[in-house]
């Protein structure tokens, strides 16, 4: 066991506030249509233990934007399908030559296990119900564009947000600049020790309270097959909690929509909310190469 | 046990008997003869030559030690433990005698296995006291032979790993237990609620987005229990690693009732907490899982008012291929067999100011009455010859590359810890003596 090597991202939690500012700058200067070589030589593995569209191809165009060379390994198709663990696969892939390894696990921490025994920068791309930095960072950059600061805003996030990875990171990193927090949703989703993750969290249960005077709504996506064991309805959760036009309205004026995808139009929110004028749900996706390119620059120390 | 007894004598002079059992708390010298006790007397009052004299000034004397729980890992799983090792490490603890658990491979659910496990070809170092599968194969369903088992020399049965769950079964094994004499031990979980869970449940867990076992899941069980307890007239019940506030509550109230309910907790549930698991710490994984503070809180003051009736380390080996995964796939379980009187005196007398006779009293009176393990847990004449000798004042680094463990899965490496065992005698032997 040693610290994880410098660069690397496995969670906002334990990210100092300056690195988070420096991303966030470095993302706002990164151009994905301007290739910029910072990488040239350098060999950045994907390395996927779960599925995904936005994350990869994000990750991958970003690399290649910085002149990277990557590659994608996941669990099918590959030695980890014949039992191989997951420190031998880092040191596998190490051994072949990666400079650093993207990295998606369905398993909350395996990112901090590969990242402590290996000497190559491990960045997190979403362990588990753990944490899902890159997003969050992305989803910063998005407010920040819309809002230009992330000072004295509120923010709502309604949804499964015990589940989600996506919500804890954003809690870690929004609450860090003072935005206030609202989780909304029911207690199978939203248990009252969800206000517990930092300061600056409340839980209710009602939209209509939450909604109110917010800046940003941030939505979840409802996995149908969760709602199976739970006490609380499709019906019920969509009649209590889906996003509608109505009650957007209850948002200020000019509060945006977020949602990491991906979305479920019908369920927790309408296809006018999706495409409605303050949804920022495709700026989001537009903001995630960039941003990538940032904590990949980051990753291998090429920031200048 | 076919323990080798060696016809000699010892004298253990000039250090302080403490011995709960029998109301003993001075400077008393202990004559060992054939293995027994022969004597117990103020200082230099035993006459005669002793073909072997200890010097045990400065340290305490006490009943051989006690663990109620340990996973020795034979049959079957012999790249974790074996009984030879795993007894080095129980003597190197203070142990003089260990209950093991049968969830091995296969499980020891016959007479047959529990006469394997007693073989003096295994290798003992200490006194290795069987506890057999309450149900087939620990599957839940069908009880095993008790009678039998216990003829074999079974001390109790268990399913431990796993819990008894279903009504009628735990009720028909307490029925023939209260028939037998025979104790019951129960690993109390509801693993109904607690599929694919790895830790406790509360803001740690929900932090590091780990699905986790309520406090209630273990509550739960033990509630239930300690009610056919009181229903089943005679019957024994034991709560092996109890770990939570409203499991304490649940054992209060059988003991108050009169009903035979008796608990054990562990070191690192009076030393740890869920907090301790960091950033997935496996060596803190464990199940019982390590609790809130709360039941921290609940179980240091039922350790001192009495209701807990052992300290018992669960004592569980794993090879470093099983730990250094994610978390979630981790084993569960830690070692604990050198650092249990370390911590119990650490945390228990030092920092939470028990007597030390009530400490020596949970590692030896305690756990004997539990499982009626007569003529141990106290050095009156005609008792066992086993005995611990500890310093309780001496500080100590436990460094877990030096334990006599097969495994070294411990959250407690480099900890500094005050009291160490200096020798442990089994049967008047020296098995073990600090260098």
């Amino acid at each position: 066991m040693n610290k994880p090597a410098r660069g690397s991202l496995l969670g906002i939690e334990h990210l100092d506030t300056r690195e988070i500012v420096g991303l966030l700058q470095l993302a706002r200067r990164m151009n994905p249509q301007k290739a910029r070589p910072l990488l040239k030589g350098k060999r950045v593995v994907l390395l996927f233990y779960e599925s995904s569209t936005r994350t990869r191809t994000s990750f991958e165009f970003a690399a290649k934007a910085l002149g990277a060379t990557t590659t994608l390994v996941q669990s099918t198709g590959s030695s980890i399908e014949k039992g191989e663990s997951v420190i031998d696969t880092g040191f596998t892939l190490r051994a072949v030559g990666a400079d650093c390894i993207v990295m998606r696990h369905p398993s909350a921490g395996a990112q901090y296990l590969m990242a402590t025994h290996l000497d190559i920068p491990i960045v997190n791309a979403g362990d588990g119900m753990h944490e899902h930095p890159s997003q969050a960072l992305l989803d910063a950059l998005t407010i920040i564009k819309h809002k230009k600061s992330l000072k004295g805003l509120q923010a709502t996030i309604i949804g499964d947000i015990f589940h989600s990875r996506v919500a804890r990171s954003a809690c870690h990193l929004l609450t860090r600049f003072g935005v206030k927090i609202t989780l909304c949703g029911p207690p199978e989703f939203v248990p009252d020790v969800a206000a517990t993750l930092t300061s600056g969290l409340r839980v209710t249960r009602h939209i209509e309270d939450a909604l109110r005077g917010t800046d940003v709504i941030m939505l979840l996506r409802v996995q149908k097959e969760r709602l199976a064991g739970q006490k609380i309805r499709l019906q019920d959760y969509i009649a209590r909690y889906q996003m509608t036009a109505a009650r957007l309205k209850l948002a200020k004026r000019d509060a945006i929509v977020m949602h990491p995808g991906p979305i479920i139009r019908g369920l927790e929110l309408t296809a006018e909310v999706a495409d409605g004028p303050q949804s920022v749900i495709t700026d989001e996706v537009h903001n995630g190469v960039p941003t990538r390119m940032a904590i990949l620059a980051r990753a291998l120390g090429k920031t200048r | 046990m076919s323990m080798r007894h060696e016809h000699k004598s010892l004298l253990i002079k000039g250090g302080h008997l403490v011995d709960p059992a029998a109301k003993i708390n001075a400077p008393m010298d202990v004559l060992i003869r054939d293995g027994r006790v022969a004597e117990v007397a103020p200082p230099n009052k035993i006459r005669g030559d002793a073909d072997e004299k200890f010097d045990a000034r400065g340290l305490i004397v006490a009943p051989g030690f006690i663990d109620l729980h340990v996973h020795l890992r034979e049959p079957g799983q012999n790249y974790k433990e074996t009984i030879a090792t795993g007894t080095a490490a129980a003597a190197a603890g203070g142990f003089t005698s260990v209950c093991t658990m049968p969830n091995t491979t296969p499980v020891v659910d016959t007479p047959d296995w529990v006469t394997w496990l007693r073989h003096p070809e295994r290798g003992a170092v200490v006194n290795v006291f069987p506890i057999a599968a309450a149900t087939r194969g620990s599957k839940g369903g069908t009880l095993t032979d008790f009678s039998a088992l216990q003829r074999a020399g079974a001390i109790a049965v268990t399913d431990d790993g796993k819990p008894i769950l279903d009504d009628d079964v735990m009720r028909m094994a307490l029925r023939l237990g209260a028939e037998l004499n025979f104790p019951v031990v129960q690993h109390a979980e509801d693993t109904r609620v607690t599929e694919n869970c790895s830790m406790h449940a509360g803001a740690t867990s929900f932090r590091l987005g780990l699905r986790a076992m309520p406090a209630s899941a273990e509550a739960s069980v033990v509630d239930r229990d300690v009610n056919l307890a009181q229903q089943i007239r005679e019957s024994r019940l034991h709560v092996a690693h109890l770990s939570t506030s409203d499991a304490l509550k649940a054992v209060r109230r059988g003991k108050r009732a009169k009903a035979r309910v008796t608990c054990e907790v562990t070191p690192h549930h009076f030393t740890l907490i869920d907090e301790n698991v960091g950033e997935y710490d496996t060596n803190c994984k464990m199940n019982p899982p390590l609790r809130s503070a709360t039941d921290r809180e609940a179980i240091l003051v039922a350790l001192a008012d009495g209701t807990v009736d052992a300290i018992a380390t669960d004592h569980a080996p794993h090879a470093m291929h099983e730990k250094e995964v994610e978390f979630e796939r981790a084993s569960f379980g830690i070692t604990g067999l050198e650092t249990a009187l370390g911590l119990a005196i650490t945390q228990l007398h030092r920092d939470h100011k028990l007597p030390l006779s009530r400490v020596v009293e949970l590692f030896t009176a305690g756990p004997a009455r539990v499982f009626d393990l007569h003529g141990r847990g106290s050095l009156t004449r005609g008792s066992f010859a086993d005995v611990t000798l500890f310093d309780p004042k001496k500080r100590w680094t436990f460094e877990a590359s030096r334990s006599r463990s097969l495994s070294r899965n411990t959250p407690f490496d480099g900890w500094q810890l005050t009291g160490k065992v200096i020798a442990t005698i089994v049967a008047g032997r020296t098995v073990y003596r600090a260098d």
